[in-house]
């Protein structure tokens, strides 16, 4: 058994690998090492870290097979849009609205359409995360189809980095708690975890909210990253890229979300030279993932520094965490 | 008082009669057989006390209250089932699957959860101990962090046991725990069945085809056929029943006739 001191020991140990991490990528851009299109490359897997890691909660941990991720992160986006550019409020009230907001509609879009399940679930929040992107196209206050422009930038490496360690923190104690474990045991198998008393409706919203809210706030990250917000940005092509993350990377693993994002925001920036090749050799990589790793780079496993500094010793034994 | 009364029950089906004014009466403590052929009605009966079908007319009193037509309120009310076709968290381990069902006693709440400071650390680090407790007794506790899937087939059974156990029931409803499973493992569930109606103090309510687990285990068993109750008694009247044999071996002058036929024709 782990004491309360070890565990605390080693929360510190992770917050000063972070920190250190941060500050060399922190050093390495403000000395113009890692330059301007690096920096931009590098806060786009944030982002995306941000959103996989958002979306897993919802198709990969709770089983419900969500395409209008891209609705929430156009609600987050244009609202803290609005709070900074439109109402000249400060950045983090933005980002906490942005979430907020996508996590008030998660709740909305949820509760009916949760009672659906599998690809009808897919269809609707396809439908309705095509409605709230026609909602912003018709809003003129908003700049309708131009979209809205001159939103000043403030996303940067620091914001983007703290925000996305954030997230996947949260998410991560979320599935290892009683409430994550309810949510995984839908998805395994609905009509059983019921009968163990789990209000299957309230955790699947649960999870939905809690998805839509960080892609309320990856939304805002990318509002604030590109002066310019479109309506087409948040379409449905979005939304598949962002399941393509969550899917390459295992359905069921926050590190293999993260990895993924990784991977592929990188494979998207290299590729950008060969303009004409790039769906194509970006289309085959996916393919030959998927064939040789159906399940995903992680499966529904987790990379933990804990059993790789272990490897050696015997894991049979029983310990609390 | 009896812990769970089914009051004159039935259901249709678009008009096929599973129930027909079933009456069942579970006293606190007891340990009661359901039996009956196949397509009888009996897992009928479960799914109409754990609220997953609505009586047609008739209802079901549980402990003073009548059952909610939503299968986790009445898991919270104090009744737990396993399945005829076991249906564990199959990519779960052992361990988690006995968590899962504890939730409803969580002492933690969401917001402690996110930022897991002590209050959650203490109270997984409880759900932990009384989890390995409850798979010690199952003895399961070897295979804590096992997949589910992985475990021996009458091990899946006595997991799923030990999990509708970690709900912390009043009344466990028991779908075939003897099915598939050979006579040793049988006896050794006898016993176990036996054994947790002593430590827990609940009612057991089992649905059974094998015969002799029912009439060692059981004090009181009911006899259903085509969605009616044929017969309730002892273990010992219910043997002698003419309605009983009759319904599982079939009526012994029309079996006579057909092994005539059958002959004459040869």
């Amino acid at each position: 058994m782990i004491k309360l001191k070890q565990i605390l020991k080693n929360r510190f140990l992770i917050f000063l690998g972070l920190l250190a991490f941060y500050g060399i990528i922190q050093i390495l851009l403000s000395t113009n090492i890692l330059n301007d299109y690096y920096e931009i490359n590098i806060v786009l897997m944030g982002i995306n870290i941000i959103l996989a890691v958002s979306l897993n909660l919802i198709n990969g941990f709770t089983g419900q097979f969500s395409l209008g991720h891209a609705g929430f992160m156009s609600i987050g986006a244009y609202t803290s849009a609005i709070i900074t550019y439109k109402l000249g409020l400060p950045f983090p009230l933005a980002l906490l609205v942005g979430g907020v907001s996508a996590g008030i509609a998660g709740i909305l879009i949820g509760i009916p359409s949760l009672r659906l399940k599998g690809d009808y679930l897919a269809i609707t929040t396809l439908g309705f995360g095509e409605i709230i992107r026609v909602i912003f196209l018709n809003t003129e206050y908003v700049g309708g189809a131009s979209g809205l422009s001159g939103i000043p930038k403030y996303t940067n490496w620091t914001w983007v980095f703290w925000m996305a360690v954030i997230t996947v923190v949260l998410i991560r104690n979320f599935i290892n708690s009683s409430y994550g474990r309810c949510c995984i045991a839908i998805r395994e198998d609905e009509t059983a975890a019921e009968s163990m008393g789990i209000n299957t409706t309230f955790y699947k919203t649960l999870a939905f909210t809690i998805g839509a809210f960080f892609a309320g706030i990856g939304g805002a990250l990318y509002a604030h990253n590109f002066y310019i917000i479109q309506p087409e940005t948040f379409n449905f092509m979005k939304s598949f890229d962002i399941l393509t993350m969550v899917v390459l990377g295992g359905l069921g693993s926050i590190t293999g979300s993260i990895l993924s994002a990784i991977f592929l925001t990188f494979v998207y920036a290299v590729l950008q030279d060969y303009a004409a090749l790039r769906m194509v050799i970006y289309s085959l990589l996916l393919i030959i993932v998927m064939l040789f790793r159906p399940e995903g780079l992680m499966g529904t496993k987790e990379f933990s520094l804990k059993k790789l500094f272990k490897k050696g010793e015997k894991s049979s034994e029983f310990t609390v965490n | 008082m009896s812990l769970l009364s089914i009051k004159d029950v039935s259901i249709d089906f678009g008009g096929i009669k599973a129930l027909i004014d079933v009456n069942i009466e579970l006293e606190k403590g007891s340990l009661t057989g359901l039996i009956g052929p196949n397509g009888a009605g009996k897992s009928t009966v479960f799914n109409i006390i754990t609220g997953i079908y609505k009586p047609t007319s008739g209802k079901v009193i549980f402990d003073g209250k009548t059952i909610s037509q939503k299968p986790y309120n009445n898991t919270k009310l104090g009744i737990a089932r396993t399945f005829q076709n076991i249906r564990l968290f199959k990519n779960l381990t052992v361990l988690d699957n006995v968590k899962i069902a504890q939730h409803i006693h969580v002492q933690y709440g969401l917001f402690s959860s996110f930022l897991q400071y002590k209050k959650y650390l203490d109270g997984e680090k409880s759900q932990d101990k009384q989890a390995m407790d409850l798979l010690k007794i199952f003895n399961l506790d070897k295979h804590a962090l096992n997949l589910a899937k992985n475990l021996p087939y009458g091990e899946q059974r006595r997991l799923e046991i030990a999990r509708a156990l970690a709900t912390k029931p009043k009344l466990l409803l028991l779908d075939e725990p003897a099915a598939g499973m050979n006579p040793q493992e049988t006896k050794e569930l006898t016993d176990t069945i036996r054994f947790i109606r002593d430590k827990f103090d609940i009612t057991i309510l089992l649905i059974e085809h094998d015969m002799s687990l029912v009439m060692d285990l059981c004090e009181d068993i009911y006899v259903m056929n085509y969605g009616k109750i044929i017969a309730h008694g002892t273990p010992d009247e219910i043997k002698k029943n003419p309605e009983v044999i009759a319904a599982y071996l079939g009526e012994e002058d029309i079996d006579e006739k057909e092994i005539l036929s059958i002959e004459g024709g040869a």
